[in-house]
């Protein structure tokens, strides 16, 4: 059998991966010097105020004891409530999480058409002007601060596209049909949908245009072109299909991130998203929110990972470990 | 982008340059690579406007000169911030800190992955496997949200960011180091040291570290490239130190400023090009150095960012290597 032996391989370093993040989770919050109590820095708080909720914190006990109970907690889905809607953290985060999601897919299309197109065009046409242009532009997209890009697009598009927030507040008042939501969402999520696409096709165009040149060169193609056959057939049908592997995993590994570099994204257009509602916990020294939404993004990093570990073993049968 | 990477076995000038003075390399690349002669005329500029800021800075830092965002005019070139401050005087001295915090952030980051791989590399076994392993779970966890954990607790200070973005930056290091460091354990003169006598220490700080030494420092260019778009986001997050001008604290202070709505374009547009400049600086000469040193890194360098798309340079099979992130695992 042999997937049996790296499916346990993959599998076993993804539930690590968690453990460690879980780990690093409880030291960063709870046993580096100085707690969240500390940091909340607040003059006017009693010291009585500080103990009780250290105490509710569980921060009174030692090291040991409250990493077992943090474990115990997580083990049961229990992140903790949030400071300050006292509400369960998990709660507070499954809402936003539902918006990021579709928000960070579109970006990913976004990404992935460019990347593609721009890849197969510069390698198709590599060493010309339109290869190094295109790639250059693609490069100069990539070395631009997120935020910044998204400011950029506030600019150029304030007016013509809504530029923040998920959903026009007054839509509700004229009675709209499910299209008419579905398109009112569409609109909300152009704008940060594209500055993720935008800032993420350059890697693409780079990992396509790597991947083509390496098929171009096989004697299939040679081949192919022997035979007569159309450009486009020997490009897409004969080329493109065979550098379709790394892309793959390329795409489900950076889901991942991509969830996390929505952080940035969400700031600028106050979309309503885990980003966000990070961003907002961070200003409001909300630490269970942030502990909450840190092990949330790594997780559908791990989970990015693993996907991309199995799909390229299931698509590449050259692979044997 | 080259297409077809130098070979090893072909000895290029660069190369056979390293075998005499380990640091020589880099000035031979930033010599015969217009890419990186370029690149590291960019850093120069720029990190001669940062250290004579305070003599060529048209007004003081904090000086109000006029209202708030108006408009560029003959005596100020870029207009007003959202405090009525000279966006040029701004702009400058701004790039005094977001150097700090990149080559002081790289600096850690070179320390920690340095000392990562070499050990790993050059004593292999059990504390390899160990080290290495740890090195694969840092690297899978998104920086941002690590960053955002760590700099929510420690506070906003300019020596938290710096160690904030060393500490999650140092993975790639790490990994980079150990490959190279494996293969020159190997090499003849390491073992003529050894059957010498020469200690383990002595060994790695004679004749394993001089050799890593280039690549070492191409990483650490790279890593400024990083660490300096990590501190712009940091401080758009509202972590940075908010007593300090940086070019992230500038974008933060338009976006917080409202610039948008009254049109302000000069408060945001030019701390985002200064970024993009800097970083295209290092791009260049980072990546022509490691192209250099490590043509097996030819996929092309995709980690100036937050999603370390990057080839990991201990994959022996090239088509793993093209599917540059899990190239890692495919062990």
């Amino acid at each position: 059998m042999r997937g049996a032996d790296y499916v346990i391989k993959r599998t076993v370093f993804a539930l690590m991966t968690v453990f460690v993040a879980v780990t690093l989770n409880f030291i960063i919050f709870r046993a580096a010097p100085g707690d969240a109590t500390t940091a909340l820095r607040c003059r006017n708080c009693p010291i009585e105020f500080k103990e009780a909720l250290r105490k509710e914190l569980g921060l009174d006990k030692t090291k040991v004891q409250q990493y077992g109970i943090y474990l115990k907690e997580l083990a049961h889905g229990d992140l903790g409530r949030s400071f300050a809607s006292r509400q369960p953290v998990t709660d507070e985060l499954a809402a936003p999480i539902k918006n990021t999601i579709p928000m960070v897919l579109l970006g990913e299309v976004i990404a992935v058409f460019l990347g593609i197109l721009t890849g197969v065009v510069a390698a198709w046409r590599r060493g010309t002007l339109l290869d190094s242009g295109s790639l250059g532009v693609a490069l100069v997209f990539y070395s631009l601060p997120t935020q910044w890009l998204g400011l950029m697009l506030v600019i150029l598009f304030a007016g013509t596209l809504p530029i923040s927030g998920i959903g026009d507040p007054f839509i509700a008042f004229t009675d709209p049909t499910w299209w008419e939501t579905l398109k009112d969402r569409l609109t909300h999520m152009i704008l940060p949908s594209a500055t993720l696409g935008i800032v993420l096709y350059g890697s693409y165009a780079l990992i396509v245009r790597s991947a083509m040149l390496e098929t171009l060169g096989e004697d299939y193609i040679l081949t192919a072109r022997a035979k007569g056959l159309r450009n486009w057939t020997i490009v897409w049908r004969h080329a493109f299909r065979n550098a379709l592997l790394p892309v793959t995993t390329l795409m489900a590994i950076s889901l991942g991130y991509v969830v996390a570099g929505a952080i940035l994204v969400e700031a600028v257009f106050s979309y309503p998203g885990i980003g966000l509602e990070t961003y907002d916990a961070v200003f409001a020294k909300d630490y269970p929110i942030v502990q909450g939404s840190f092990l949330l993004l790594t997780l559908s990093v791990v989970l990015a990972n693993y996907i991309a570990d199995l799909l390229y073993f299931k698509l590449d049968p050259r692979i044997t470990t | 982008m080259t297409t077809t990477a130098p070979q090893l076995a072909g000895e290029p000038a660069e190369l056979r340059d390293s075998r005499r003075r380990p640091l020589g390399v880099i000035w031979s690349v930033i010599r015969s690579q217009p890419q990186a002669a370029v690149g590291t005329a960019i850093l120069v500029l720029v990190v001669l406007v940062a250290f004579l800021a305070p003599v060529i800075a048209p007004y003081g830092e904090r000086e109000v000169v006029g209202q708030p965002f108006q408009s560029p005019s003959g005596s100020h070139w870029l207009g007003l911030d959202d405090g009525g401050v000279d966006m040029v005087t701004l702009l400058i001295w701004g790039a005094r800190v977001s150097l700090i915090v990149g080559f002081a952030a790289a600096l850690v980051a070179m320390l920690i992955g340095g000392a990562f791989g070499i050990l790993a590399g050059y004593f292999g076994g059990k504390l390899d496997i160990l080290l290495m392993r740890l090195t694969d779970y840092f690297l899978v966890i998104p920086d941002i949200a690590l960053m955002i954990a760590i700099g929510a607790i420690w506070g906003r200070s300019l020596r938290n960011i710096i160690l904030i973005i060393g500490i999650v930056y140092w993975p790639t290091t790490a990994r980079l180091l150990r490959a190279q460091v494996k293969s020159v354990r190997e090499r003849v003169y390491v073992k003529r040291a050894r059957s010498l006598g020469a200690s383990n220490s002595r060994i790695i700080f004679r004749h394993v570290l001089p050799q890593v030494a280039p690549l070492l420092v191409a990483n650490t260019v790279l890593t400024v490239a990083i660490a300096i778009f990590a501190e712009t986001a940091l401080a758009f997050l509202g972590l940075g130190d908010p007593s300090l001008i940086s070019w992230g604290k500038l974008i933060e202070n338009a976006f917080e400023g409202n610039a948008i709505s009254v049109d302000a374009w000069w408060a945001i547009v030019p701390p985002g090009v200064a970024v993009a400049v800097v970083i295209l600086g290092c791009t260049m000469l980072g990546q022509a150095l490691e192209n250099t040193l490590n043509p097996r890194l030819r996929v092309g360098h995709l980690s100036v960012r937050r999603f370390r798309l990057r080839s990991l340079p201990d994959t022996i099979d090239p088509r793993a290597a093209q599917a540059a992130p899990t190239a890692r695992s495919g062990r």
